[in-house]
């Protein structure tokens, strides 16, 4: 008979590795987009239910999470913003990561299916899949195009939060998609113009060391030009109105304003003042996607008192 | 026999196995809650055990004559 074996590296995991594994910053942003979707939906749901929903969501969120470390370890290991999460620190083995976000993805989607309906867990379970397995495995080291495609994973949940409520898809939630997956691009390649990245050292392409920062900053207004008609259509919806469509042209203006000084520069003048613009363009995109869901989340207490919508 | 501590791998893993132990009974926690708002939500009691099982005639609810 053997004893169970103790790997003895020195440091027992607790709680706090573990939890760190689900991306809890992500998760917050889940949770936000997944509760708007939810609440305003024309069905309303029993709080207890929309509880349960909500943190389906936001664990299989943490869970594909988990399984993207797994996955990217190696190269997380390479780069200084990653190399403090826990497995290239040695606080967690790559098994457990593997374990807990299957077991953790599985316990989600049957819960969310339990609770509430098939379609919602089964967008939640695609949504794992395409995280996990399309952007993980296959985007993320092949193209630069990576953020693009892999955004709708970060666009699911306030689609996932309709179902729940609705148990049907409609253009409402294609439209709250449609906001996050054409934000991302131009959110995250402000960012890849100012951070210096260390992307190019792990094999992963990114757009500015792939097609060079003019390139991206064509890009960036590019996408942000189509975000607009997407973000402006869905005001016109039965869950737009008076108040969204304000904060929408609001916004739009002042994201697309950033977008066209970003296309305007150079390395010379981002250099100059430290590229004071595509930091300032980076907030205003957090802005952007924050006062968006938000007017939805107005729209709809307003019409709690029948003074929402058109 | 009172249980007794046997291996210093139970005080390391202490904060683990209190957080496991917390998780299963948010977890005992939900499905309870669940169960009560589900339930609730029939409306009549009686559809409860008639849901997956074979109705008693005692329970069986009549549909009004057309």
């Amino acid at each position: 008979m053997s004893d169970i074996s103790v790997q003895d590296s020195g440091y027992e995991a607790n709680m706090g590795d573990y939890f760190a594994l689900l991306k809890p910053r992500v998760m917050s942003l889940v949770v936000f987009t997944a509760l708007v979707g939810l609440l305003v939906a024309p069905v309303p749901v029993h709080p207890f239910i929309g509880f349960v929903s909500i943190l389906c969501i936001a664990v299989g969120a943490g869970a594909s999470g988990a399984l993207n470390m797994w996955w990217d370890a190696d190269i997380d290991q390479l780069m200084k913003r990653t190399a403090t999460r826990p497995i290239p620190s040695g606080r967690v083995e790559p098994g457990e990561a593997l374990g807990i976000g299957l077991a953790l993805s599985g316990f989600a989607v049957v819960l969310l299916w339990l609770a509430t309906n098939w379609l919602a867990a089964f967008l939640l379970a695609f949504t794992i899949f395409f995280y996990a397995v399309v952007y993980s495995m296959f985007l993320k080291r092949a193209t630069p195009q990576n953020i693009v495609i892999g955004g709708a994973a970060g666009a699911f949940p306030p689609m996932i939060g309709w179902a729940v409520a609705t148990g049907s898809v409609s253009i409402e939630s294609i439209l709250m998609f449609g906001l996050i997956f054409m934000w991302t691009p131009p959110h995250f390649w402000a960012l890849a113009l100012f951070v210096k990245s260390d992307y190019g050292d792990a094999g992963v392409p990114m757009l500015t060391e792939t097609h060079g920062r003019d390139a991206t900053r064509r890009h960036v207004l590019i996408y942000t030009l189509l975000l607009v008609p997407v973000a402006l259509g869905l005001g016109v919806t039965s869950i737009g109105g008076p108040v969204y469509m304000a904060v929408a042209v609001v916004m739009n203006l002042w994201f697309l304003k950033g977008a066209i000084d970003i296309y305007r520069r150079d390395d010379a003048a981002c250099e100059a003042d430290k590229h004071k613009v595509e930091i300032n363009v980076f907030k205003v995109s957090l802005y952007y996607l924050f006062a968006h869901f938000c007017a939805l989340l107005l729209e709809a207490a307003l019409g709690q008192y029948g003074l929402g919508g058109w | 026999m009172s249980i007794k501590v046997e291996h210093e791998v139970h005080g390391r893993r202490k904060n683990r196995n209190y957080g496991v132990l917390l998780l299963l009974l948010g977890f005992i926690g939900i499905v309870f809650g669940l169960t009560v708002v589900k339930v609730l939500q029939l409306g009549d009691a009686r559809k409860f055990e008639t849901f997956d099982h074979v109705a008693r005639p005692q329970i069986v609810i009549e549909e009004p004559a057309e």
